[in-house]
């Protein structure tokens, strides 16, 4: 087998057996990088010279017989983890000029755990977009069709994945920016729990929303990379403190007996019948493992978008309101006082689309609007929780597709904000309701990948993956590899 | 909800945010489209619902009045665009 579709455990034992150095394993996908990142642009700043350091540590500590599942796995982060010494963007133009002082919680754990950072993924300006065109560095193409979006807000990781340059990378959801690239690329991701992953060193975009993830070929690699980044944190006031479940155990376990609900109001006029035919099929796998379907509703479901529409712009503008060109970032040429330093470096630093949602956000929290909409969205934002609440009742596991449709063209939506929006329909109230959710490759329609989208009660990631697992032992979507990008 | 130029201004001051003048129009144009999408929300009769604020109705955790970090003001303010003796620098305020 080439060694880029190696899943975690096989290149664990390659490393183990001493078939291959960590040093070696390194260089290979930063060799990939270099050859196909050009036209992708999935990567914003490479981390070679600290990544072969680091891969050299480990190849120590595997020489000593102290080696985890991790140890020696190269790995790309986001672009909006705090990674020390190393520009940390977000996208934007504001954090151009940005080295973190400290890392993420999540970088530091997965680098305990022995993981080395390739380096940082392109990703929308601030996670604010569903195509990755909104980056400051240009926009990601998708390998399955260049002339396609990868996804976003994650798409640099989704597309980097995809294409084989680094076995696992990191990305955060706030409304679907993991599930929806990991579905438009044809790719493994997860977003836990809300407060599963510390958010410490994670850079904000919406609080109540915001939860890190894995993104990988396959939920048994991605089981892996989320057990080492969970757990609780002190430093992120909304961590859960709990212990962290095994998510790597029950992989192996039969789904015989499980109940699958399927939302009615996710097989409706929105979803593409092609896409929905994938999803169908997927969801027959899952039947012939002994699973049984049932039909649910989540009533108030075609409200998510809506609400999350207030919610998460009226957090970051609040958020980015830190964004001041005092302490860090862009600051403007020779401001003439002190409103003018603030205007025109906020003005020059960000982009179109974080403009339009800190404006929304200013606009839904001034005087005379917060009870109409805050409040409201707020509300509905409950009624949202509680038709999952009310569903998990009576399935264990939820099953959709991840988006509408597949990939769209590169352009196509960016003139549209709402249609852009719409594209995270079925994986928002994931995010308001705070639960788990799953993207897994599931085909193909025109030659364009498809994602069934499983959603977990709260802190059941163990058998959404394990749901995920079995389903990844009956087909192979997850090991195809795009035109172009074969050659080793 | 039809939003004017002059309501994206006004909301751009709130928020400190320079705008290119021949980009009003355009931002007054999406927020609008995008307000009416929101004002969906008004569909549902939300009486009584308590708000939810956060995904798992936490509240906020408290730790000891104790000291935690050390003094790093060095390291933090090397990302700062202007600083002198150890303090931002900004436009003169007080004149």
């Amino acid at each position: 087998m080439t060694m880029y579709n190696k899943s975690l455990k096989q290149l664990s034992t390659s490393l183990q057996n001493k078939d291959i150095s960590s040093v070696e394993l390194s260089q290979y996908f930063l060799e990939r990088i270099k050859q196909y990142d050009g036209e992708l642009n999935s990567v914003i700043t490479l981390n070679e010279e600290a990544a072969l350091q680091a891969a050299a540590q480990a190849d120590k500590a595997i020489q000593a017989g102290d080696a985890g599942p991790l140890t020696g796995i190269p790995l790309l982060h986001k672009d909006i983890f705090c990674t020390e010494g190393l520009r940390t963007s977000c996208g934007s133009k504001m954090l151009d000029n940005f080295i973190a002082p400290y890392n993420a919680t999540a970088v530091d754990k997965l680098s305990q755990a022995g993981t080395i950072m390739l380096g940082k993924t392109n990703m929308d300006e601030f996670a604010m977009g569903s195509s990755n065109e909104t980056s400051f560095y240009g926009a990601v193409k998708n390998p399955w069709g260049l002339q396609t979006v990868p996804g976003g807000s994650s798409g640099g990781s989704a597309a980097a994945i995809a294409a084989r340059l680094a076995p696992l990378a990191s990305g955060t959801d706030t409304g679907g920016s993991i599930r929806q690239p990991a579905a438009f690329c044809g790719i493994t991701g997860i977003k836990p729990t809300y407060g599963s992953v510390s958010r410490y060193g994670m850079i904000a975009f919406a609080s109540s929303l915001d939860q890190a993830g894995a993104m990988a070929k396959s939920a048994e690699d991605a089981a892996y990379m989320l057990q080492a980044m969970s757990g609780f944190d002190e430093k992120d006031s909304t961590s859960v403190n709990r212990p962290v479940a095994d998510l790597v155990s029950g992989l192996a376990d039969s789904i015989k007996g499980l109940t699958i609900g399927l939302p009615k109001e996710f097989f409706s006029a929105e979803l593409d019948d092609a896409v929905r035919s994938k999803v169908d099929e997927a969801i027959d796998a899952i039947k012939s493992a002994g699973a049984q379907v049932k039909e649910i509703s989540l009533p108030n479901i075609n409200l998510s978008v809506p609400a999350y529409y207030v919610v998460a712009p009226a957090e970051c503008s609040a958020n980015l309101s830190r964004f001041d060109g005092v302490r860090f970032g862009h600051r403007c040429d020779s401001p003439k006082d002190l409103e003018d330093l603030y205007t025109r470096s906020r003005g020059e630093g960000f982009g179109e689309e974080v403009k339009r949602r800190i404006m929304m956000g200013a606009y839904v929290l001034s005087t005379g609007y917060y009870d109409a909409y805050y409040k409201k969205a707020q509300q509905v934002r409950r009624l949202i929780q509680q038709d999952f609440v009310n569903a998990f009742k009576e399935v264990d596991i939820i099953a959709s597709a991840t988006a509408p449709s597949t990939a769209f063209t590169v352009g196509d939506r960016t003139d549209d904000p709402v249609s852009m929006y719409l594209s995270d329909i079925f994986t928002i109230g994931v995010n308001l309701a705070g639960l788990p959710g799953m993207s897994v490759p599931c085909g193909f329609v025109n030659e364009m990948p498809v994602g069934l989208q499983l959603i977990g009660n709260y802190y059941d990631e163990s058998r959404l993956l394990n749901v995920a697992h079995q389903y990844q032992q009956l087909t192979d979507w997850h090991t195809r590899v795009p035109t172009g990008f074969e050659q080793e | 909800m039809s939003i004017q130029t002059e309501d994206v201004l006004k909301i751009a001051h709130l928020a400190r945010l320079g705008l290119e003048q021949d980009r009003l129009a355009g931002y007054a144009s999406d927020l609008s489209n995008i307000m009416g999408m929101v004002e969906q929300m008004n569909q549902t009769d939300t009486t009584g619902i308590e708000p939810m604020a956060h995904p798992l109705d936490q509240v906020q955790r408290l730790r000891s009045d104790r000291v935690t970090e050390t003094d790093q003001r060095q390291v933090l303010q090397q990302n700062a665009p202007n600083t002198e003796d150890g303090l931002f620098l900004v436009p003169r305020v007080i004149d």
